[in-house]
């Protein structure tokens, strides 16, 4: 049930994704943005995984990761 | 275009209480909000202390006020509690708010004030004129629009876009970040007289919270060091095992699921430019304790608004004129929020062996005041070797 996003490395679960912004004032680049309810990436990402380990949810993962 | 003196990004504690004082002072003001209801979903475990809200000219309603308790319950990870009463508790313990009409009783006072507000409308960008912030791009209802400010203020949370796209660094360092979950958890059967902490290893680098919101249901959260957190969804998976583990939560089921970040660094070092200006959340006003962050939003947001209205008057937006609001708030607490950080980076090292000393130690000796000084001092007469470690903070 993910939905890919721009990055090809990186997906948000909608299905657990409370938009809550824990992913987008972690990030160290202002790589995400949270479009009212939808998590969006941009180009900056250096996939330093932040977003997933501060995720309290679990939502942000890997691709091709469940 | 349309024009303001002031474009509030933001309708939480911090953007209102920022737009009632400056819309009082005389300035024009917006607050722009992108979700389409104030104070939902709610972000917060929405304890707070009763002793500043006269000073920023809240009245609480009824409706705002969930609950009301006597004081604080410690609890070591060996199961012994220190209660502490309300006086002595401090920030984050007296009231436990019902942020969904709180913050819409703030909402209400800004614009009775006089304030603008939009909701379902997101900020997408500055508006810049050589290096000077001069209004900001939205997103409304399918349009798009550009609003001229005299100052455009980032009260967008922890999320904190606004400060990054005028350059304002507020970026964190894993160290100081805290993921949080929480359920509004009922069915539940304790004490709702207290606000609850538990400490050590079942919240590593953090604390669990049961904030009461009625006699069977509370707020039961958990916030934990980004750097402590090692698989997806950790903090989740602790929590749950907490509350599978406590008899008195076990038969408990959530009404609501509550997920957020929360920082926990020190100062800034800077939170105005030319035409921007950053408060609660967003310039990481949070005390790097308790997390708690309602209080000192609402502080600097009457610094910020007040600063603002005279900007206004004078027609001066520039950094210059808005170190007023940088001094301001730093007066009233960046000692505090400097000092707490330091014990803070102390805290996060403790073993659960260390903790249940602590609390031994307070139950033996007492305290008359929760303050640091005071807490250090009662540890002090039974493990010296202890407060050693906390010599920077004495």
């Amino acid at each position: 049930m993910a939905m890919a996003k721009d990055l090809d490395d990186l997906e948000v679960d909608i299905t657990r994704c409370m938009h809550c912004g824990a992913c987008v004032g972690s990030c160290p680049v202002n790589a995400i943005y949270l479009n009212e309810v939808l998590i969006e990436f941009n180009d900056d990402c250096t996939m330093c995984k932040r977003c997933i380990k501060v995720c309290p949810v679990g939502a942000v993962h890997l691709a091709g990761e469940k | 275009m349309t024009g303001y003196d002031v474009v509030v990004v933001g309708g939480g504690p911090a953007g209102t209480m920022t737009a009632k004082w400056a819309a009082k002072g005389g300035a024009k003001v917006l607050i722009v909000e992108k979700r389409q209801e104030i104070g939902a979903p709610v972000r917060c475990g929405e304890g707070i202390s009763r002793s500043w809200l006269d000073g920023v000219g809240i009245k609480l309603d009824q409706k705002s006020v969930a609950c009301q308790v006597k004081g604080a319950k410690i609890v070591a990870p060996n199961g012994t509690p220190f209660f502490l009463s309300e006086k002595m508790a401090g920030n984050e313990v007296g009231i436990v708010l019902d942020r969904i009409f709180f913050d819409k009783l703030l909402a209400h006072d800004a614009v009775k004030a006089g304030a603008d507000l939009m909701l379902k409308t997101s900020a997408t960008g500055l508006l810049r004129t050589g290096g000077k912030v001069t209004g900001v791009k939205i997103r409304s209802f399918g349009e798009t629009k550009e609003i001229k400010a005299g100052c455009v203020v980032g009260a967008d949370g922890f999320e904190s876009q606004v400060g990054r796209w005028a350059g304002i660094s507020t970026s964190l360092a894993p160290r100081d970040i805290t993921s949080c979950i929480q359920y509004r958890l009922t069915n539940i059967n304790y004490d709702p007289n207290y606000c609850e902490f538990v400490l050590g290893s079942k919240a590593p680098g953090g604390y669990i919270w049961i904030f009461p919101k009625n006699e069977d249901t509370a707020n039961v959260g958990i916030g934990m060091q980004l750097t402590k957190l090692k698989d997806r969804a950790d903090v989740k998976k602790y929590l749950d095992k907490f509350i599978q583990n406590d008899p008195r939560l076990k038969k408990g089921k959530p009404l609501e699921i509550v997920a957020g970040a929360v920082s926990i660094c020190a100062p800034l070092d800077k939170t105005v430019g030319d035409g921007i200006l950053l408060v609660g959340d967003a310039a990481r006003q949070i005390d790097p304790i308790t997390g708690g962050g309602i209080s000192n939003s609402c502080r600097a947001g009457k610094v910020a608004g007040e600063v603002l209205a005279k900007a206004t008057k004078e027609r001066d937006f520039s950094e210059r004129s808005l170190e007023r609001y940088e001094k301001g708030w730093r007066d009233l607490m960046e000692n505090h929020l400097y000092r707490n950080w330091m014990a803070k980076e102390k805290l996060v090292t403790l073993s659960d062996e260390t903790f249940n000393k602590i609390i031994s130690a307070l139950n033996e000796v007492g305290v008359e005041k929760m303050s640091t000084f005071a807490i250090l001092k009662a540890i002090e007469t039974k493990y010296p070797d202890l407060v050693r470690e906390f010599h920077d903070l004495l």
